[in-house]
């Protein structure tokens, strides 16, 4: 019986551990297969270990090019979604003004619509205009579906925090615009860091708004979904482990550093 | 020493009526509104609206389109395209349920028993969000693949027979098959259950389990009485973020799935796109929004929870 | 008196809040001395800390003005007056150390060698080993002295307290009340407190003005409101009071005789805060620890001239220092009585018929038109 009232106990954190293993076993399965040696044009079938992707990640034409295009749209969505974000948050948080319900709706209907939905009003929007597809076009609608997000993440934090001490901040002498510069912005600072991390991921990840609004330019996620069409090389596998990685060792990185200067201050 | 009377309001000379300057700036919060809402009214609003007018146009990509109140298309679009339109619902809502049943025990894990691991198993959570989704969902192919393990483990324990009879898979194999669609589905949108769910999780006082059970609560009913319906924010605000995304998904019907697995997203992709026919397109994209909305709206009245955002 | 100087002088002339139709504070007059050290007391919502948020410019007034001194400061914003607030739970910025913290409003007024100024006043408030630590790692007393020294750095004219000991144990409150008062002795600047702790009040302010439902009800120092309380809210919510209805019977001399149930009070007329026409309602007042309790078998030894009312004891509870005395009687139920522990009686148990007498010098009185428990749940509260 013992036994029994382990498994009971526990089952619990079980069921967890194996929804973990659900969670990672595709990252698991992309890093094996970056060693990978395929025979046909796709990587989905374990032939012989190989550094060969590894030593040559931009063997592939056309995928580095893509990469940086994914990272340069990335980087300036997440700029332009968390400087507008960031305003309509603090708007939102520390006023009180007229159709309040309004900006509210407004910001929350993109997070409760499809994407496939937005990119397809969008592409019309676009089509009547005449504009141009590509990298403005991607980076116009990046931002667009990134503000909400943003919004969200530095609103939770703002509410959260004391309005005293930005009172505080105006009796001892700071002005509107010290108080914001040296009090609120270091403390919205984390929840500004957030949304600007989930903007990035956002961005850099999307594929369906992307594919409907590029016209010809390809970006990564467009990269990797006409490989699976004409071929995967074993690159993509290589890219996919080394930003998994990146992204763990960022995040271990900046946990141990934070750890160290709390203990260091103690 | 000190003095006190009271002023009578209206007339003391010492209670002026003249209210005092306003100094605060009454403007700044349209200021900080302005840039982002016009980027969405533009990019977001505005686009709903060309979509609505399309989706009622006629005519041709040569002779250009005219709005003609063509209501019909709707109608078109609704007998063609019904039965996308359901397996849209039930594929996102199996995924949505499988989510749950999922997702609650991870984040009910790393919410109270993870302990130092907490972090550990945070970060395994959110890290896959940094490979492209796309990559991971090809990973599926290869495990999901014909005559791989986890298709002969299957086959072995005679779960294929029963899923094929269920009409989910088909013969021995899993690919091309509604369940590796809702497979793909689930893993794409659970850690949109499980941030959620942990969030509303870890508000809750621990100290209520033990009162709990101090009452009398044996484990299971402490979860059913104290534990679950504390954690409805986080079970309302989860099943919405998957949903939502499952239903107008069309990566994973595409990439794991088969013509017959084909959904609501696949066809407006496939008419904005391909055959370019914009008003079909349109209609069945204002369809699809409208039905959303509607249940998410209904959804949330039902769960009584209206603070999402 | 510090009646010299008057630059750090606090007047609010006409002042009031109103929140769309709720008022906060009603229009009030109200000089607070330089040098002085005055509290605001009231329960939660009574407009004590609406009328410190005016006077630190944190809130406009709906009307009247505010001068510091002979500066009109009712349009100034907070960061340009002279005063300065240590806040509710203190409001320590937490992404600064201590040192960043005490030293913020110097540099803001861009004052540039602050090494100096800071560690003195860190030493004044005994925290120079902390100047290091962020916030969260100090304890709550630890971080009221930093509130404290952030705003008294900048030698303000007026050092303003929102509930400054709120959120202390209280061991560490009468530790702090202590140090607040050496420290405003030493410094000499003019301290209002926010608080609604009767004893806090007391023990610290010279003067205490007692709000209540967005008006000043009495202004006094603490001894006087303790023994004249004018109102019933006063005198139920600073310490307890048994308030015996009567009706005024004659006058004699500078004395007022009253009937109550079958006896007779006499109370001062300098002492009543009431009208006292013949045949009019008084509500007699007298603090539990000025009455004496005697056995009804000895009632022959109290001394004659006394205010006398008998009764039955209800309950007793044994306090230690005194033993305190519920006592049923005719003209009032459940009236209070401490007594100090010197020589007990041992018949005074619950039952036992008593008479209590106490001195008709100790007797105040109030107009009867009020509600005679006003105060009694917000002190509870509170």
């Amino acid at each position: 019986m013992p036994f029994v009232n382990w498994l009971k106990r526990n089952l619990v954190v079980i069921a967890g551990l194996l929804t973990l293993a659900y969670l990672l076993l595709p990252n698991i399965v992309v890093t094996v297969f970056s060693f990978n040696k395929p025979k046909g044009r796709f990587n989905y079938e374990w032939q012989q270990f190989s550094t060969d992707a590894w030593k040559d990640p931009c063997g592939v034409a056309g995928m580095c090019g893509s990469l940086s295009l994914s990272l340069q749209i990335a980087f300036w969505a997440t700029l332009g979604a968390t400087v507008l974000g960031a305003m309509i948050a603090f708007a939102l948080v520390r006023y009180r003004f007229r159709a309040r319900g309004a900006v509210n709706s407004l910001i929350f209907l993109p997070m409760a619509m499809p994407e496939v939905v937005m990119a397809a009003s969008l592409l019309t929007l676009f089509l009547n205009m005449g504009a141009e597809l590509g990298f403005w076009t991607i980076l116009i609608a990046h931002i667009m579906f990134c503000l909400s997000f943003v919004v969200t993440a530095v609103k939770a934090r703002v509410m959260s925090m004391d309005p005293r001490l930005e009172q505080a901040a105006q009796d001892l002498y700071a002005g509107p615009f010290q108080t914001f510069l040296r009090v609120t912005l270091p403390i919205a600072a984390p929840g500004i860091a957030a949304g600007a991390l989930l903007a990035f991921a956002l961005s850099f990840d999307d594929f369906i708004i992307t594919n409907f609004n590029a016209g010809s330019t390809v970006t990564f996620p467009m990269f990797v979904w006409g490989s699976a069409q004409r071929g995967t090389p074993v690159q993509i596998n290589v890219i996919g482990t080394a930003m998994f990685l990146v992204a763990v060792l960022f995040v271990l990185a900046s946990m141990v550093i934070s750890n160290r200067r709390n203990k260091h201050k103690a | 020493m000190s003095t006190l009377t009271e002023a009578p309001p209206p007339l003391s000379p010492t209670a002026p009526e003249k209210k005092p300057p306003r100094r605060r700036g009454r403007w700044t919060p349209y200021w900080l509104l302005l840039p982002g809402l016009l980027w969405l009214l533009v990019f977001f609003a505005l686009p709903m609206i060309y979509q609505a007018s399309t989706s009622v146009q006629t005519g041709s990509l040569e002779e250009g389109y005219k709005v003609t109140w063509h209501f019909a298309t709707y109608w078109d679009a609704l007998s063609e395209y019904w039965p996308q339109f359901v397996r849209s619902v039930l594929y996102a809502a199996a995924a949505t349920i499988l989510c749950l049943v999922l997702g609650y025990p991870l984040a009910y894990l790393i919410a109270f028993r993870a302990g130092r691991w907490r972090n550990l198993i945070m970060i395994l959570v959110i890290a896959p969000f940094f490979t492209s989704f796309l990559i991971r969902t090809l990973a599926w192919k290869t495990i999901l693949a014909d005559g791989g393990p986890v298709v002969g483990a299957l086959n072995t324990l005679h779960v294929l027979d029963v899923t094929s009879w269920l009409g989910w898979t088909a013969g021995d194999r899993v690919l091309a098959t509604p369940l590796a669609v809702v497979c793909g589905l689930t893993y794409n949108f659970l850690p949109f259950m499980i941030l959620p769910l942990y969030t509303s999780l870890e508000r809750i006082d621990g100290r209520l389990h033990e009162a709990a059970g101090d009452l009398y609560a044996r484990p299971i009913t402490t979860f059913r009485k104290v534990t679950f319906p504390l954690s409805m924010p986080g079970v309302v605000s989860g099943t919405l973020l998957t949903f939502i995304p499952a239903a107008g998904d069309y990566v994973n019907a595409e990439l794991l799935g088969s013509t017959d697995t084909r959904m609501i997203g696949n066809v407006i992709q496939t008419q904005f796109l391909r055959v370019l026919d914009y008003p079909t397109a349109a209609a069945l994209s204002f369809i699809l929004m409208a039905a959303i909305l509607f249940m998410v709206t209904f959804y949330i009245r039902r769960s009584g929870t209206e603070d999402l955002v | 008196m510090k009646t010299t100087d008057s630059s750090g002088d606090v007047r609010l002339s006409g002042i009031s809040k109103t929140y769309g139709s709720f008022t906060a504070v009603h229009p009030l007059d109200l000089t607070v001395p330089q040098g002085s050290f005055f509290a605001l007391l009231g329960a939660s919502g009574c407009g004590k800390t609406t009328t410190l948020r005016m006077i630190a410019g944190l809130e406009e007034p709906s009307s009247g003005t505010v001068h510091l001194g002979d500066q009109d400061v009712t349009a100034l914003p907070p960061y340009k007056r002279p005063v300065n607030t240590v806040f509710q739970s203190y409001a320590l910025f937490p992404h600064l150390d201590i040192f960043e913290n005490v030293a913020f409003g110097l540099r803001r007024r861009g004052i540039k060698s602050v090494k100096k100024q800071v560690e003195d006043m860190l030493e004044l408030v005994q925290l120079g080993e902390q100047a290091r630590k962020k916030p969260h790692q100090l304890s709550g007393g630890q971080q009221q002295r930093v509130a404290v020294a952030r705003a008294l750095i900048n030698h303000p004219k007026v050092l303003l307290l929102d509930e400054p000991l709120g959120a202390l144990d209280l061991k560490l409150r009468r530790q702090m009340q202590l140090e607040l008062k050496r420290i405003q002795t030493e410094v000499g600047i003019t301290f209002i407190h926010v608080t609604h702790d009767q004893e806090e009040a007391m023990t610290m302010a010279d003067t205490v003005a007692v709000m209540n439902a967005g008006r000043v009800e009495q202004l006094g120092s603490p001894a006087d409101l303790y023994e004249n309380p004018r109102t019933t809210f006063v005198a139920n919510f600073l310490g307890t009071s048994n308030l015996i209805e009567a009706e005024v019977d004659s006058k004699s001399g500078d004395d007022i005789v009253l009937k109550a149930g079958d006896g007779k009070l006499v109370l001062p007329e300098a002492r009543c805060a009431a009208p006292a026409g013949a045949g009019g309602k008084v509500l007699v007042g007298v603090r539990p620890e000025k009455i004496s309790l005697t056995h009804a078998d000895d009632a022959g030894e109290i001394p004659v001239g006394r205010n006398r009312v008998t009764g039955r004891i209800a309950a007793t509870s044994f306090i230690g220092v005194s033993t305190q005395y519920i006592v049923d009687s005719a003209v009032c139920p459940e009236l209070e009585v401490y007594v100090q522990n010197v020589d007990r009686d041992t018949r005074l148990v619950p039952g036992a018929e008593v008479v209590l007498h106490w001195s008709p010098a100790h007797t105040f009185g109030l107009d009867a038109a009020q509600d005679i428990d006003a105060g009694l749940e917000e002190e509870a509260a509170a």
